[in-house]
């Protein structure tokens, strides 16, 4: 499998690891709706810094996790879009609104935390 | 021309090696890593719309070396229903189907040139160009290594 996900309290952090078919993506999408609700999961952060890819279906997709996520009650944050591949996903007229991009891991939990109303949870 | 590649296309697990040759390919062209990018993204979508539309086809990549510039062309076949109305298909926002409205025009706008030949019963070809300028310091340097 060419995702691995983690999980870190109520977050899980998926890592698609190497360039991914159009099914494991999909399958990503289903296992993450699944675990949302058996896990009680609240977050969650999609790795796709490892893709030099993102296609329209892939940009679709990632905007299909976060639909559904959110649809089971969590919330989503893509993290390390690459700078070419930014350049090409702007290319295709799609809405990407609803994909909350950050940086790097640390600002992807922060902004989970602002999202699921933890601000300040730890002792940061 | 034997620095060709061809990439036969199946089902959506060959558009991962397609996308690789292509960023080879495009790499060996001399293209920039962002160039590289917007190659493999077009050839990414016109293989995708092999899959979905017709299910089986190929895809050609094809090094084009002139004086002043060279590039890397992209031919994706498959001997499908063709399409009725290229026009239509290429249309901005048109919604047939799974992605052919973003698909087509997405790869247009990543490439230079960008072509579709197509009739009822007759399959389908898209060819498409992504160019770079040779500058005078890349022209000198090989007229150097000529010499």
């Amino acid at each position: 499998m060419s995702v691995a996900i983690l999980r870190q309290g109520d977050y899980l952090i998926a890592s698609i690891r190497s360039d991914l078919t159009d099914g494991q993506l999909l399958g990503l999408r289903d296992d993450l709706a699944e675990r949302v609700g058996v896990q009680r999961i609240r977050g969650i952060v999609v790795d796709v810094g490892a893709l030099d890819v993102i296609d329209s279906f892939m940009a679709r997709a990632l905007r299909s996790i976060v639909q559904t996520a959110r649809l089971r009650g969590a919330e989503t944050v893509i993290v390390g879009i690459q700078p070419d591949v930014a350049i090409a996903m702007v290319q295709f007229d799609l809405n990407l609104e609803l994909l909350r991009a950050v940086l790097d891991l640390d600002e992807a939990v922060a902004l989970l935390d602002r999202l699921t109303g933890r601000e300040g949870r730890d002792e940061r | 021309m034997n620095d060709e590649v061809r990439v036969p296309i199946n089902d959506d697990s060959d558009l991962v090696p397609a996308r690789a040759e292509g960023r080879a390919l495009a790499t060996r062209q001399g293209f920039s890593r962002t160039d590289a990018t917007l190659i493999a993204t077009a050839i990414s979508e016109v293989a995708r719309n092999i899959v979905v539309h017709v299910g089986r086809g190929e895809i050609v990549l094809r090094p084009l070396d002139e004086l002043r510039r060279c590039g890397l062309q992209v031919i994706a076949r498959d001997e499908g229903p063709g399409i009725r109305d290229v026009e239509a298909a290429l249309g901005e926002g048109s919604t047939t189907s799974r992605g052919l409205g973003l698909g087509l025009p997405g790869a247009r706008r990543l490439m230079d040139d960008f072509q579709v030949a197509s009739a009822p019963g007759r399959g389908t070809t898209v060819t498409m160009v992504k160019w770079r300028v040779r500058d005078e310091l890349e022209l000198m340097r090989e007229r150097r290594r000529r010499a």
